[in-house]
């Protein structure tokens, strides 16, 4: 194919390069960018699956918006699915009952949108992991990490209003849920809760439209404009890379270019970020809503759960034994603020302060273009797997009732077991963790050593 | 491994050097990619052949769509469209493994800083004199600070955020009787032992977090109500509001021992959170995250037989905030 290029081809192309560049004077950008170079290693396709999950999400959720009714006013179902005929629901949960029943390809579309919020989190997870654990965050990419992490909030949140909005039983639980850690922050509670709601739960007929607002545009917006940030960041101190040969260093990066190598990697990825989406979203059934039947605040359903990225906030309010923070008669702290606002302002709280920490305490002041190995810093990693395991196992207790139901372990000693889980766990973890990397690092030197003794031994010979 | 790799780099960029000081011929250009693109007819058919594969199903989603009344046609839709992109990423696999030539290349990291930039950007600063109006300066913070608060001021109106009254404001009066979901009234004879029932109070909304509430029997020799719930049964039948005290779910497990002498006592228990509640002690938490007791209820039975309400909650219902215990429940 090279040196023999198809004319016709070439021609277009030039006359489209030149049309481009005469009216925006973009070519030598656009040449920089077809050869900015993208170091080669799995772990950093995470975020691109994140990015991918993102695209998804979009247009799903624009087919969405162009089904679902955001009213609170009641209605009385007569429609084509016998179950819930003649029961009284909301014009929410009736309109996505109606995608879901009578719409073609609307469940599909509904499936995918869930599913694909899902890979959605679980891909920003891994990709935090990853970037903690390499030390990536480290100078010059602080603001990257933080943007990072604040997508990740947002996200949690942007997940928790979107299957909220179908107000069906399980979600409507789940805002009940939402009020009432809203009601227990100390001192402005309540007038936050009756801020957003517009009054005491289950609020006033403005609550939907205004969540339903934020879900399909302001969040998104902000998501959007963070994004764009966070990858105009990476490309301008572009990527870390492992040192994988002699050849990487802190000066020279080692890479494939955008194009023509990276090109049809990156679309294979988001290709099969696509496929995988829409074959869960049509094979494998998720929040089934008709199961749950229409929302009533005196009704609940056995063995509720969330989505999986809220599963670590359910076990939190859970395993917090029962007592509220009184001073005479004024309550200062209501139960759900430890578990339900508390754990996330200190997880996240310590995720934002940690590359300053690390700074401050730990000494770590370069400027750091090669990426870590987790053994390679045995102190973070300890750290990094301390929290990680105090969050597993708060996330664990939230299953602790499906366990009961499923194995007939009894509910009640198992939280007991979490309670005291939670206290020694991470501590276990960072000793063992460190140890590890401790004995990986001696591993290496032991090895290093003795294929220098070799090398000598034969050179002698 | 790395060695492997290593030793291939070399050899590729040897191969690449050797080739740059061959002559170039009149016409011929220097190659800006560094390797040639790999001939190999075969992957390009297989690239091809998995394309049009993709094709098919997309046009399959089309049929699929348009055939009405096919059994599991989401399932269909989605294997379809799963599948089109399946065949999709097969066939972007094929060309950037085969097709396309695969250069690993070096690049200079960006600068660390432009420590010249810099100082020229504060010295412009500088010379606007502008840093050097202290009260201007001051002046400014306050023009910006307010006409910042003033337009975050409106959020206010979102709701009644100093109103507060609405918190302890339940439909339960002296003589408010109880119904079942459909309005019909409860009858103090329909309330039988081990079951649980859900009343509301005549005439108010439903879904008023305040309104609901759970109606159990229990044989009055084990009641142990506290002096402040004294008399709250109406002859062992007893009434707690439905909405949790921990984080606003309903109750909906009532837990009750069918063969005597079991250990655990009648329970009320919300699925959310499994804050358990002991409906003899007047809805003390027994277990749980639940902060604070289930309210309870007073009833008494009118001379039709009717369940009624004797007066309001003894505490406010609903999840906890900082104001739950400061104040009796309203009407």
């Amino acid at each position: 194919m090279v040196g023999r290029p198809d004319e016709e081809a070439d021609v277009v192309i030039r006359a489209i390069v030149r049309f481009l560049d005469q009216r925006t004077g973009t070519a030598p950008f656009l040449r920089k960018t077809l050869r900015y170079l993208f170091p080669d290693h799995w772990s950093f396709l995470l975020g691109e699956v994140a990015l991918y999950a993102f695209v998804v999400l979009v247009g799903t959720g624009i087919y969405l918006t162009l089904f679902y009714e955001d009213s609170t006013a009641k209605v009385v179902y007569h429609g084509p699915y016998q179950p819930l005929q003649g029961q009284e629901m909301t014009h929410a949960y009736r309109s996505v009952l109606d995608l879901s029943t009578t719409v073609k390809a609307g469940l599909l579309i509904r499936q995918t949108h869930h599913w694909a919020a899902n890979v959605f989190m679980a891909a920003i997870v891994l990709h935090l992991l990853r970037v903690f654990f390499t030390g990536a965050y480290r100078k010059p990419r602080e603001l990257t990490y933080w943007i990072g992490l604040t997508m990740l909030v947002t996200s949690l949140l942007e997940g928790y209003l979107g299957y909220s909005l179908a107000d069906d039983l399980l979600s409507g639980m789940g805002l009940a849920i939402g009020y009432a850690v809203a009601m227990s922050i100390p001192f402005v509670g309540a007038n936050l809760a009756a801020l957003i709601w517009g009054g005491p739960f289950p609020g006033s007929h403005d609550f939907f439209p205004r969540m339903y607002i934020v879900h399909v545009f302001l969040i998104p917006a902000l998501l959007a404009t963070l994004l764009a940030v966070h990858l105009a960041l990476v490309a301008l101190k572009h990527h870390t890379q492992f040192r994988q040969s002699r050849r990487e260093s802190e000066r020279k990066l080692v890479g494939v270019p955008t194009f023509p190598a990276q090109t049809p990697r990156s679309l294979g990825l988001f290709a099969a970020v696509v496929a995988v989406l829409f074959l869960l979203g049509g094979l494998v059934q998720i929040n089934p809503i008709w199961l749950w039947g229409p929302y009533h605040t005196y009704s609940a359903t056995n063995g509720a759960q969330p989505d999986w990225y809220l599963g670590w906030l359910i076990g939190a309010l859970r395993i917090v034994p029962g007592f509220d923070v009184v001073i005479g008669n004024y309550t200062l702290v209501p139960n759900p603020f430890w578990g339900g606002a508390l754990l996330p302002l200190v997880f996240f709280g310590f995720l934002y302060l940690w590359p300053w920490l690390e700074r401050r305490f730990l000494g770590e002041r370069g400027y750091h273009n090669l990426l870590d190995r987790p053994r390679d810093a045995p102190l973070r990693t300890a750290i990094g797997y301390a929290v990680a395991t105090e969050v597993f196992l708060v996330f664990l207790a939230g299953s602790a009732d499906r366990v009961d139901v499923l194995f007939g372990l009894p509910y009640i000693p198992q939280i007991w077991a979490y309670r005291v889980l939670v206290i020694v766990g991470p501590f276990i973890a960072a000793l063992l963790a460190y140890r590890v990397c401790v004995e990986l690092q001696r591993g290496e030197r032991v090895e290093r050593e003795r294929s220098r003794a070799e090398l000598a031994a034969r050179s002698r010979a | 491994m790395g060695r492997a790799r290593a030793f291939l780099v070399a050899a590729a960029v040897l191969l690449v050097g050797r080739r740059r000081k061959r002559r170039l011929r009149p016409g011929e250009r220097e190659p800006i990619v560094a390797v040639p693109a790999p001939k190999s007819p075969d992957a390009e058919l297989v690239a091809i052949g998995l394309l049009f594969a993709a094709a098919a199903c997309g046009i399959a989603f089309v049929v699929i769509y348009v055939l009405d009344r096919l059994p599991a046609q989401t399932q269909l839709l989605g294997l379809a469209l799963g599948l089109a992109f399946v065949f999709l990423t097969a066939a972007l696999t094929v060309t950037a493994k085969w097709l396309v030539p695969n250069e690993e290349l070096e690049d200079d990291y960006p600068e660390h800083e432009h420590p010249e930039e810099q100082e020229r950007i504060a010295q412009v600063v500088e010379e606007s004199g502008l840093t050097r109006r202290k009260l201007f300066a001051l002046a400014l913070g306050a023009a910006g600070g307010s006409i910042g608060l003033a337009l975050l001021t409106p959020v206010a109106s979102l709701g009644p955020a100093l109103h507060l009254a609405r918190f302890y404001l339940t439909p339960w009066r002296r003589g408010t009787r109880l119904v079942n979901e459909q309005g019909e009234p409860y009858r103090a004879d329909e309330i039988e032992e081990g079951s649980f029932y859900t009343a509301f109070a005549e005439g108010a909304d439903k879904e008023g977090l305040a309104s609901s509430i759970v109606v159990v029997r229990l044989p009055r020799n084990e009641l142990e109500l506290p002096p402040e719930n004294a008399g709250f049964d109406a002859r062992g039948i007893l009434a707690f509001s439905k909405i949790c005290t921990h984080a606003g779910c309903a109750i909906a497990l009532y837990r009750k021992p069918m063969f005597a002498p079991t250990d655990p006592q009648p329970a009320l228990i919300c699925p959310c959170h499994y804050s358990t509640f002991e409906p003899a002690t007047g809805g003390k938490v027994i277990f749980g995250p639940a902060g604070r007791k289930l309210p309870m209820l007073p009833l008494t039975i009118d001379a039709q037989g009717f369940l009624r309400a004797k007066g309001n909650f003894d505490s406010p219902v609903g999840p906890s905030w900082w104001g739950v215990r400061m104040k009796k429940p309203t009407s």
